[in-house]
């Protein structure tokens, strides 16, 4: 057998080999952006048997509205020291999408390695008020609809279309909590009973609290290698064996919000439904979206979902989908897993998403 | 091994201070669809969407490519998003570029603008943040120091910014889409404009303006089937390059930044370039305040260290009978969409090579330089593009 498995889209083969995450804060006030991702960026080199002065690429992903200035990827970068001058790129998205720019860097064989990374201190600002900005400036911002407002909408369909209820919206939230109970870099760790989830009051009807997401300072990184780079690197590397994003219309009225189409695309064209999936880490903050994008992707129930503890456990923005496809990749990278799936999502109620297939050789 | 890609498509808008007859998605629409025209192309063509703008700040809008997806025709395709500071609209066009050159997709279509008209790019450059010493002086305050420094390292006369002030002004009389046309424009008025930031008076600084650009970057079987169906020849990109260097350390060459040696130097090893001045035809290059000129000449290789000013002074990087004419189209001097201004230099640079340029072309172009930078000028991009297919 090969050591290397076939990818599906005819793409270079590339694969994840390290990963490295700060443990999720509710407000992590002793630390800066730097100083949040210095460590993690020293942890992933040393796990990945790299210096920086060995990597081709380096691609971050962050938005500057979390610190209310206009270039929060630029001090940032003070977390490698890029001296020598390094060729960088930055997304405003979630680092998944940066992940999604250096795998496709890597594509043309002149560099072999690219390091990744996000962070997101949401602790600094109301996040409620800021995610407000994202929506459409004209039409629907100046109505201020909150997010978890927002969200409820998406819930009520998913219930009104019967994929599924408040009681299963629960089961979820206390599986993602009890899983977080394995992983020290979550937040919300602990064993409730779906009972007693389902007794807290209705924060906007139908969610509870349990089914939100924490608000998080993270950060997160990874290590992308293609070829037989990675095979020198890691043991198990993780390939990235498809991969695709999607985005749909801004409109909601627009959408159907009950399913996801972007998702189901992309998992399509990745190829997901090609082989059986031992784990799955799913980008899902708002523990209805599980349903959906779970749906989307055709992953059946004997399929292990955000193992981690997910986005219901710990949520840092923009670093939140990197870490889907860290938790993911660590999986394989430990043997514990050889078909994975990761998927991460940027935009209000699930409006892009992005898919990934991880296996291990 | 990479796959050639071709610029078989551009786009841009009137740039103006205030575009209050259209949204955002307007605007962009707007560069977009004349990019389609020019590549044959029609929106169901394009496999995937680009899209880059300088801080969300400047217009306050979270992430804008959101509320954008449907005006790009990005619904049901992926889209996606870079933020690089000053230098975006090139990185936007290179992040692009690589989605083709990696065999992804055949036919993006990537797009940058600014709407400065929303908001108040001052303003959003000066706020505090949390943990950092405030600059509260906006991209002319920040650069004006590093401007003395060149000024007394090189020795260079007083007036050589003002030179490229009347400069790049009167070659935007040529470009119709340029912000600025002051054909009455001397050395004697922009001096006697308002000292803004000491040595840059108003009239050596960039506009605030509203202006979109786009471009469909093809394969070559794209270029193939574009140059066939509407008789434009594509241009070639020959070679792209990125660089980033932190902000501040001490020994930091803020004037003659390392990191755009380097980008150039791999830029020009790309394209088989090794005397840029006589192999270039012309070039695009991300000059905001007028001083930036004789810097870049030297930073990208142009002319020697302490020399580039004396390539201004002799008239060498003007259109109308310069050797390496520089911003033909009138440059970032004369119309400033932030995030869209380094693409115009990239989209201005293909337009040479394939002869489109219209008033400010150069005859003869074969190969031209596109250029941006961004942040305390330490984030590069820059490509350069040729008339014909690379080896």
């Amino acid at each position: 057998m090969s050591k290397i498995p076939q990818t599906r889209q005819g793409h270079r083969p590339v694969a994840i080999v390290g990963f490295s995450q700060s443990k999720s804060l509710r407000a992590d006030r002793a630390s800066n952006e730097v100083e949040m991702l210095l460590p993690i960026v020293h942890d992933v080199f040393e796990k990945a048997h790299l210096t920086k002065n060995e990597i081709g690429f380096i691609c971050s992903g962050s938005t500057d509205y979390l610190i209310g200035g206009p270039f929060s990827f630029v001090t940032a970068l003070d977390a490698i020291g890029v001296w020598p001058p390094k060729t960088e790129s930055h997304v405003e998205m979630d680092a998944a999408w940066a992940l999604y720019e250096a795998f496709v860097r890597l594509q043309e064989g002149d560099l072999d390695t690219a390091l990744v990374y996000g962070f997101g201190k949401s602790s600094l600002g109301n996040l409620s008020e800021i995610l407000n900005l994202q929506l459409d400036p004209y039409t629907m911002a100046p109505l201020h609809p909150d997010q978890v407002s927002l969200a409820a909408l998406q819930a009520r369909a998913v219930i009104d279309q019967g994929f599924g209820t408040e009681e299963e919206f629960a089961r979820i939230a206390a599986r993602s909590r009890k899983s977080a109970l394995e992983n020290p870099f979550a937040q919300v760790r602990r064993d409730d009973s779906v009972e007693v989830l389902l007794q807290e009051p209705y924060l906007v009807s139908p969610l509870r609290r349990h089914c939100l997401p924490p608000i998080s300072d993270g950060a997160s990184a990874i290590i992308l290698a293609a070829g037989d780079k990675a095979l020198e690197l890691a043991e198990h590397p993780a390939w990235i064996t498809g991969i695709d994003h999607r985005i749909e219309t801004h409109a909601f009225g627009a959408r159907n919000l009950a399913v996801s189409t972007s998702t189901a695309k992309a998992a399509s064209i990745a190829g997901v439904s090609e082989g059986h999936v031992d784990v799955a880490e799913l980008h899902t903050p708002f523990a209805p979206q599980e349903i959906i994008v779970k749906n989307a992707l055709g992953l059946n129930d004997s399929v292990s979902i955000n193992a981690s503890g997910g986005p219901l456990a710990a949520n840092p923005l923009m670093a939140g989908g990197l870490i889907r496809f860290g938790e993911a990749a660590q999986a394989i990278l430990d043997g514990r897993a050889t078909r994975a799936v990761a998927h991460a999502t940027s935009g209000p109620l699930l409006q892009q998403n992005l898919v990934a297939v991880l296996e291990g050789a | 091994m990479a796959n050639r890609v071709a610029v078989i498509g551009v786009g841009q808008t009137h740039h103006k201070s205030k575009r209050d007859d259209v949204s955002i998605a307007g605007l962009v629409r707007e560069a977009a669809q004349r990019a389609l025209d020019d590549s044959g192309c029609t929106w169901a063509d394009i496999d995937a969407v680009v899209i880059g703008k300088a801080p969300d700040m400047f217009e306050g809008i979270m992430m804008p490519e959101q509320f954008l997806a449907a005006a790009l025709g990005a619904v049901g395709k992926p889209m996606f998003r870079v933020h690089t500071a000053g230098s975006v609209g090139g990185s936007t066009a290179i992040v692009a570029a690589h989605l083709v050159a990696g065999g992804i997709h055949e036919r993006v279509l990537t797009v940058a603008f600014e709407k400065q008209s929303d908001s108040d790019a001052m303003w959003a450059l000066s706020v505090p943040q949390p943990f950092s010493a405030p600059l509260l002086a906006g991209a002319g305050g920040y650069f004006a120091p590093i401007i003395r420094a060149y000024m007394r390292r090189s020795g260079a006369p007083n007036d050589v910014g003002m030179r490229v002030a009347v400069k790049d002004r009167l070659q935007a009389l040529k470009n119709p889409y340029a912000h600025l046309h002051m054909p009455d424009i001397t050395m004697k008025m922009v001096e006697e404009s308002v000292l803004l930031w000491d040595p840059l008076h108003y009239l050596e600084s960039c506009p605030s303006s509203d202006g979109a650009a786009a471009m469909v970057l093809g394969s070559e079987e794209a270029a193939k089937i574009a140059e066939a169906s509407t008789g434009r020849r594509p241009a070639w990109v020959h070679g792209m390059a990125m660089r980033s260097e932190p902000t501040m350390f001490a020994g930091r060459n803020q004037v003659n930044p390392q990191a755009g040696r380097d980008c150039a130097a791999d830029v020009y090893a790309q394209a088989g370039i090794t005397n840029p001045r006589a192999e270039l035809d012309c070039a695009e290059v991300y000059v905001p305040f007028s001083w930036y000129e004789p810097m870049w000449l030297e930073n990208l290789g142009f002319a020697a260290e302490g020399e580039g000013w004396k390539l201004t002074e002799s008239g060498a990087t003007a259109l109308d009978g310069g050797d390496i004419p520089w911003n033909c189209s009138g440059g970032v001097l004369s119309s400033n969409p932030i995030g869209a201004s380094g693409m115009l230099r990239f989209l201005e640079a293909a337009l040479q090579v394939r002869g489109l340029a219209g008033d400010h072309q150069v005859e003869g172009a074969r190969k031209a330089l596109g250029h941006a930078y961004g942040g305390g000028a330490q984030f590069f991009a820059m490509w350069v593009v040729g008339a014909d297919r690379p080896e």
